[in-house]
């Protein structure tokens, strides 16, 4: 009988998500310490404090990326960067995707460069440089004016003007009926 | 002829044979029986393919800008059954291939969770493992099949090599969840690589309590470096890119990163000038790899082989036509047919020496097929980079060489369309 109810028990946990207890329990503090490069969200989560311009994003773009994106975000050898702030059409040759008219959130400006740029020397961008880059390179295509600061509080707000082509794919829709874009 | 091989001939079989032989021409020469002698090589510790198969090797596009970003391509036509060796699987990474050392490698997941929790390799090792064969493939795979008028010269290779299958072991990733505990709010997952992109995507929870793999093995052995090392996601039937290697975090959240290549790459531009997100699932998929480009065949029986594959579930049925898609005649499938892994196709045949276009086209369990190139193109933008899997036509010529049997669309003239494999310039 006691065996009995050890194994209803046992099988009560398993139902209940039982755990087993491998991996190490750590603090929030620690795994932020873990995070060297946080996720930058659409809604602005994960951005530093700190604020970008325009200027300083020159200064700092002629150093560390025209050499893989010409001078003034024009590409080659690498991704071309800048565009008309108006969104690509079917007959827009993918070579054109840069910026202006094709990157439909600028959050993703920030997480990305602050992740993986520049090439070859990934992280070693502090937050502030990584703000003026992401300043300069909306100002260069033609999204926000000179004087537009960019901070944790503007960047989330900064409209692309490529989101209004994203449609999220009918077949996730389908499966995903919850799933909106951002 | 000396003649010290005179004699030789003459004690192994006689003047008469010698005489037939030679009347023939040798079926054989003295090289056939030079290993009868001496000693092979010995045993050795880590076994590694003949020096004469060294030529199997990945397609490395000559004009790609570098090679710490890009993909390469498996070399299709020169495999056999379904399963791609670990030395030929197709690679693709952002910023270079880490090299991870596996004692000082840590999984963290946090966020939304009632338990943030670190993982050493140990630990991912102690959970119920699980072993599946899926295939992994590139949302760009199908890249050459954006040039119009097509290239002639392309191979199975460069048509569809940016797909590989393999068998994966690992944790299901649903057991690594509920060991951290995931809160009722979140939605989604972003996990990051250990690479110098640290290279991130954004996974739907859902997705990841089905059926997501965290591997550490491939075919039966460690991951390769390339394969993400010590481990990697695998997420059945999705594109690959979604699919993150030299996996060091998970980031349990409510919102999708939207990072950028899942908004600036890996995003499709449609004919009707829409962009679409999040195009995970891969279309059915098949090519013929013999006889296929670039190969040249004889007069006689030949048998066609293939590989077919979805990421909507098992394939049902490849069908081919020698006529242009106007008739189609049903390819033997070689079991087991599993769920999102290549199947091979077969189907015997006699070549007379005309000239013969030949197509397939794969079925899966959902009831979907590939497209002809008339049909694909509209609905997907001609300038698109991802998702293409059109119909691939080989056209044998009646000296038996085999090229590009691809219909032209038009007066349309797209330069190599964009895509990371670097047929196309763009990385």
């Amino acid at each position: 009988m006691f065996r009995r109810v050890l194994l209803l028990v046992a099988l009560l946990g398993l139902a209940l998500g039982a755990r087993y207890h491998l991996g190490t329990p750590i603090t929030e503090e620690l795994a932020a310490q873990y995070d060297l490069r946080p996720v930058v969200l659409p809604d602005g989560r994960g951005l530093p404090p700190g604020e970008g311009r325009v200027e300083e994003g020159e200064r700092i773009y002629a150093e560390k990326c025209a050499s893989c994106h010409g001078a003034r975000g024009e590409g080659y050898p690498f991704n071309r960067l800048v565009a008309e702030p108006f969104p690509i059409t079917p007959d827009t040759e993918p070579v054109e995707y840069a910026i202006g008219n094709y990157w439909q959130y600028a959050t993703t400006l920030y997480d990305y460069i602050r992740r993986a740029m520049p090439f070859g020397a990934a992280g070693t961008l502090t937050n502030e440089e990584v703000y003026h880059l992401v300043a300069f390179l909306l100002y260069m295509n033609g999204i926000t004016d000179a004087d537009t600061p960019i901070n944790q509080k503007t960047l989330p707000q900064v409209q692309m003007p490529a989101r209004e082509l994203l449609q999220l794919d009918p077949e996730t829709k389908r499966r995903f009926p919850w799933l909106t874009l951002p | 002829m000396d003649r010290r091989k005179f004699f030789r001939l003459l004690g192994a079989g006689g003047l008469l044979s010698l005489l037939k032989a030679r009347a023939q021409g040798a079926p054989w020469t003295e090289k056939t029986f030079e290993t009868l002698t001496p000693l092979g090589a010995p045993l050795s510790e880590y076994g590694t393919r003949s020096p004469f198969e060294e030529g199997v090797v990945r397609y490395i596009s000559p004009n790609l800008r570098t090679r710490h970003s890009g993909a390469d391509f498996a070399p299709l036509e020169k495999l056999e059954g379904v399963i791609t060796p670990n030395g030929l699987h197709f690679e693709r990474h952002h910023s270079g291939v880490p090299q991870v050392d596996p004692e000082a490698y840590r999984l963290v997941i946090h966020g939304m969770v009632e338990r943030p929790l670190v993982f050493t390799l140990e630990d991912l090792k102690r959970f119920p493992s699980v072993t599946r064969t899926y295939f992994i493939e590139c949302a760009g795979n199908g890249q050459n099949g954006y040039r119009n008028p097509p290239d002639p010269g392309l191979t199975a290779t460069r048509s569809r090599g940016l797909a590989s299958n393999a068998s994966w072991t690992g944790v299901p990733l649903a057991l690594l969840l509920k060991e951290a505990g995931v809160k009722p709010e979140a939605k989604w997952l972003i996990p990051e690589g250990m690479d110098a992109a640290m290279y991130t995507r954004s996974l739907p929870l859902e997705k990841a309590m089905e059926d997501v793999l965290v591997a550490y093995a491939q075919n039966g052995e460690a991951l390769r470096p390339e394969q993400g090392y010590p481990v990697r996601l695998v997420v059945p039937g999705w594109e690959g890119s979604i699919q993150v290697k030299w996996l060091r975090r998970i980031l349990v959240t409510d919102l999708p990163a939207m990072a950028k290549d899942e908004t600036s790459e890996y995003t499709d531009v449609m004919a009707d000038g829409q962009v679409l997100a999040f195009t995970w699932v891969m279309e059915p998929q098949s090519i013929i790899t013999y006889p296929s480009g670039l190969q040249r065949i004889k007069p006689g029986f030949h048998e066609i082989r293939g590989l077919a594959w979805s990421g909507f579930g098992r394939i049902t049925k490849v069908e081919i036509s020698f006529d242009e898609g106007k008739t189609w005649r049903k390819a033997t499938l070689e079991a087991p047919v599993e769920r999102y892994a290549f199947v091979r196709f077969k189907m015997p045949w006699y070549w007379k020496g005309e000239e013969v276009v030949l197509w397939s086209r794969a079925w899966d369990e959902k009831g979907n097929t590939q497209p002809t190139r008339e049909e694909f193109f509209k609905r997907w933008g001609k300038n698109n980079r991802y998702h293409y899997n059109a119909i691939q036509a080989w056209r044998i010529l009646p000296d038996g060489q085999v090229v590009n049997g691809d219909r032209p669309l038009g007066a349309q003239v797209s330069g190599p369309a964009g895509g990371c494999g670097g047929e196309v310039f763009d990385v």
